[in-house]
């Protein structure tokens, strides 16, 4: 809905976060940091040393009887199955262990020494199968089935596991003609990809306590980007009611997708379970965060894409095998979210796509931030550019020509919606100066650079919700209720400047219902997919409404005048028609005197307000052709500039543009720190990242070892920008970007490392030992 | 095990405690006198997130020994402010937009005032230096470099 600007301050405008003065003190409080006193139990978790395994026996008789220990529990007291999409694992390992990792065992012991000296004592006879540590493998008729009993998996109907086989989804693109499409193309670019699994390390690890009460009611208290999925998910897990789990969800030190639905959390409510009273507090090691929480999936991706003379973009096949490791919470979406979004931000006419979510004996996949598309694009974008050369066109002028505008066929094939793709193309090529090569700063340097598009749309349930409550007090401030999670990207300040804008009041009179506890906010489907702001804004500005309405009848009816003429302005409710004013804090709790002051109207105001898409359609399983696939496409652009080091092949980058279309930008400096973030968590994937797996083993779980952006590392500047073509359901225009800010920053890195040395890398990182024997190989260097 | 009864001075306050001697600094902060604001990221020296200052010098509380704090003073970034009143650096990362999740922010503002206490006016890499021990995964760093800049000169 797109409200008049009238109403629109202070949206739009840089208000400072509302919970920075509380976390520059040290006052906010995160998971760790809540006090238990000495009831507190401490859990710790016996892991599968193998990657892949029968489970003959575990013996957990000495463990039960060393002094200190609480509880010990196996996978035989949890038989439930648990999963978002597909309920493929059990809270702890039954019969077979996965991945190096695999819960077997937890123990809850009167401190963390006893509980690490108990599993030591849990004796677990293991048979070692054989690993599937390739997704191309895993998902062909030859591999070892990691999930015999796969077709019998509870699955939501949009997930297509394939039985007899390690694919737990598969998703199709079938649109045109793209076999009879390749001899109408004057070139052809194929190539193959292969994407490192990372790890999302936020700098707060997984922490969860929970409770489980005489009646049998748990409570869990952890860092958490979905409390009301944990609500839904564990519960299920455990066959109680979900009216029965309370989930408390303080501030969040980070989460990129790792915290998201269930993993950890429901290790320590399992363990609570055994010993009723008592909170049960699991904190993940460093170590244990690199390997046992979500890791962001590996990817096998082939492209094959062509072009006419002229440019225009004719045909693309493109297969992708994604690694999604032992048990997979969202890969089968993200699979699915690949697949609908293969083309990238291009009208293709001809497209086949086949998109294969596999198990592998692999830690977890899990959704991070671009929920695969930083990983399919890496790829794409680089191809793009390959093909813009093969034709000796521009590479932003390829782009130029193909990139969606508004009303073109997508993918999918719908329509794509009003969008500033070709403005953030235009603005980040003349920021980064396209077209001017740079002097390198010594004689032993190359100078480069690169850019690429990116697309993504919010990849979640056709029918996922929001819902907010807006309460007045004794002083007419106001309170807003909501159930999203404030990691960092801001949304309580968002949701605060959105409820003073549709109110009327000012936003240092609003403050936010935190910490998030699903007994007292109001239902959100999850943190992810950059929702929030459209999704829970929505919600947020209904309640507002709603609020607003219940005060403007109220003094239309004290006043006897049309509630049309009414406003609410500043905290003060007025009347532009008969110049009548009355501030809030009079008449939100206590009502107003009838207009012949015998007796009162109104009373206490709480307004309330939801917000669920209701026109995503399905896709045919056949074609992936559909009415509307998704609610819609964030896109936007990036470009870099760079050095290449002749002598180390160390790359520095020198600076960095982007720009992405916001539809409206609520908070504009927040939107920009969400632009920057993301452009360095972006290069710290494309320069320094991977996941070191050696037979199914994470050779660096460390910080050491595995190494992300440091001060030391970043750009002397990245210049970001906003463009804002509104979204029709959005709020004042509004769609999200945290996530997208990521995901063109490989391929643009890329793409101007070839541009500098001319050399492209099979895959990330870019690390100075590659890029040099890279080099090498190709007679750049000798 | 052997047990010690340290005395110490934490923001100004005289403060003892009878410890163990394996216990870390960090995890007498945290758990036994509550100063939570030392944040725990990765108890292996890596990340910085427990940064505080060990008589006027940044350390990692995770791998100090609390029995090697008797008679130290502490800072922790519940000491940078003083009467309700924020330290510059407090108020310039927040106007800068410097935090994010907040999860590394009070261990870069300690080596940040760490820093300020020993050279008043550091030049963009100087800050670039003091901060290479301090992970943060949100920000990109520019945000905190810059607050860092804009605190030297008020």
């Amino acid at each position: 809905m797109v409200v008049s600007e009238k109403e629109a301050k202070p949206v739009g405008e840089s208000k400072p976060r509302i919970d920075a003065r509380e976390k520059v003190s040290g006052a906010a409080i995160f998971g760790d940091d809540i006090q238990f006193g000495n009831a507190l139990l401490h859990a710790r978790i016996l892991r599968s040393p193998h990657p892949h395994a029968r489970i003959l026996s575990i013996d957990t008789s000495k463990a039960e009887s060393h002094p200190g220990v609480k509880a010990v529990v196996t996978g035989d007291d949890f038989p439930g199955y648990i999963g978002l999409y597909l309920l493929d694992r059990h809270i702890f390992a039954r019969d077979r262990a996965r991945y190096v990792g695999d819960p077997i065992a937890g123990v809850a012991a009167t401190s963390e020494l006893i509980a690490e000296e108990a599993l030591e004592l849990i004796e677990v006879e293991y048979e070692v199968l054989e690993p599937v540590i390739d997704a191309e493998y895993g998902a062909s008729p030859d591999s070892p089935l990691i999930h015999p009993r796969l077709e019998e998996y509870q699955v939501a109907s949009f997930i297509l596991p394939q039985p007899e086989s390690n694919i737990s989804n598969y998703f199709k693109i079938r649109k045109g003609d793209t076999d009879n499409a390749w001899e109408k193309c004057t070139a052809v670019v194929e190539r193959k990809y292969r994407i490192p699994h990372i790890q999302h390390v936020p700098i707060e690890p997984h922490v969860a306590v929970a409770q489980v009460d005489e009646s049998g009611e748990i409570t869990l208290w952890g860092s958490s980007q979905s409390p009301f999925a944990q609500r839904n998910l564990i519960a299920q897990a455990l066959g109680i009611s979900q009216s029965d789990m309370r989930v408390i969800a303080p501030y969040v030190g980070g989460g990129f997708g790792s915290k998201a639905g269930v993993s950890m959390e429901s290790l320590a409510v399992a363990i609570a379970t055994k010993v009723k009273g008592r909170p049960v507090k699991l904190l993940l090691t460093r170590e244990e965060e690199f390997f046992t929480a979500f890791v962001r999936q590996g990817l096998i991706a082939y492209f094959k894409m062509g072009c006419d003379e002229k440019g225009n973009l004719l045909a693309m096949e493109n297969k992708f095998y994604w690694d999604a490791g032992a048990y997979t919470e969202y890969g089968v979406n993200i699979t699915r979210a690949s697949g609908y979004s293969s083309t990238g931000p291009y009208e293709v006419p001809n497209v086949t796509t086949d998109s294969y979510c596999v198990y592998t004996n692999h830690p977890v996949g899990g959704p991070m931030r671009g929920f695969g598309m930083p990983e399919m694009h890496a790829g794409l974008e680089q191809c793009i550019d390959e093909l813009a050369a093969a034709i000796s066109m521009d590479q932003v002028e390829f782009r130029r020509i193909n990139c969606l505008k508004d009303g073109d066929t997508l993918v999918t094939g719908s329509k794509m919606h009003p969008t500033g793709l070709s403005q953030c193309l235009e603005k980040t090529a003349e920021a980064i100066g396209w077209g001017h090569k740079g002097e390198p700063s010594a004689p032993n340097k190359r100078r480069g650079k690169g850019l690429a598009l990116m697309w993504k749309a919010p990849a979640m349930p056709p029918n996922a919700g929001s819902s907010a409550w807006v309460e007045l007090a004794e002083d007419g401030r106001v309170t807003v209720g909501i159930g999203g999670q404030d990691l960092g990207q801001g949304v309580f300040t968002v949701a605060a400047q959105m409820a003073a804008a549709a109110l009327g009041v000012p936003f240092e009179w609003v403050k936010v219902a935190t910490p998030l506890d699903t007994r007292y906010s109001p239902y959100e489907w999850q943190t992810v997919a950059s929702r929030l702001t459209w999704s829970l804004g929505n919600a947020v500005v209904n309640a507002a409404k709603d609020a607003r309405n219940q005060i403007l009848d109220m003094a239309a009816e004290a006043w006897q005048e049309e509630p049309e003429n009414l406003d609410i302005l500043n905290g003060m409710v007025v009347s532009y028609k008969s110049e009548r004013e009355m501030p809030l804090k009079d008449i939100v709790i206590y009502g107003m005197p009838k207009p012949d002051d015998q007796g009162w109207i109104g009373g206490p105001v709480i307004g309330r307000g939801k917000f669920m898409p209701d026109y995503v359609t399905g896709l045919d399983p056949e074609t992936g052709q559909g009415e509307r696939a998704v609610v819609h496409y964030t896109t936007g652009a990036q470009a870099v500039e760079l050095e290449v080091d002749l002598d180390t092949g160390q790359v520095e980058i020198l600076r960095g543009a982007s720009a992405f279309d916001v539809g409206k930008a609520i908070n504009p400096d927040m939107v920009l720190a969400q632009i920057e973030g993301g452009f360095v968590q972006g290069m710290s994937s494309a320069l320094f990242e991977a996941l070191d797996l050696k037979d199914g083993y994470v050779q660096n779980p460390s910080f050491v070892d595995y190494r992300i952006a440091t001060s030391s590392d970043v750009p002397g500047g990245i210049q970001a920008m906003i463009v804002e073509v509104a979204q029709d359901d959005g709020p004042w225009g509004a769609r999200g970007v945290g996530e997208h800010s990521m995901v063109p920053t490989t391929p643009a890195i890329a793409n101007a490392i070839y541009d500098a040395v001319g050399v492209r890398l099979e895959g990330p990182p870019f690390t100075a030992e590659k890029v040099y024997l890279k080099m090498l190989e190709e007679g750049v260097v000798k | 095990m052997s047990f010690h009864r340290i005395s110490l001075t934490i923001n100004g306050e005289l403060e003892q405690a009878d410890i163990s001697a394996n216990m870390t600094l960090m995890d007498l902060l945290r758990d036994t006198l509550i100063f939570t604001g030392t944040k725990n990221g990765c108890a292996a020296g890596e990340c910085g997130a427990c940064t505080v200052l060990f008589n006027g010098e940044p350390i990692n509380s995770c791998l100090v020994l609390a029995v090697e704090c008797d008679g130290t003073e502490i800072t922790t970034v519940e000491g940078l402010g003083r009467d309700s009143q924020l330290d510059p650096i407090q108020e310039a990362i927040m106007d800068a937009g410097g935090v994010q999740c907040g999860f590394c922010t009070p261990g870069i503002l300690i080596s940040a005032r760490a820093l300020l206490d020993r050279n008043p006016n550091p030049s963009v890499s100087e800050i670039k230096a003091a901060l290479v021990g301090n992970l943060c995964r949100c920000t990109g760093y520019l945000r905190i470099i810059e607050s860092i800049q804009e605190a030297a000169r008020m």
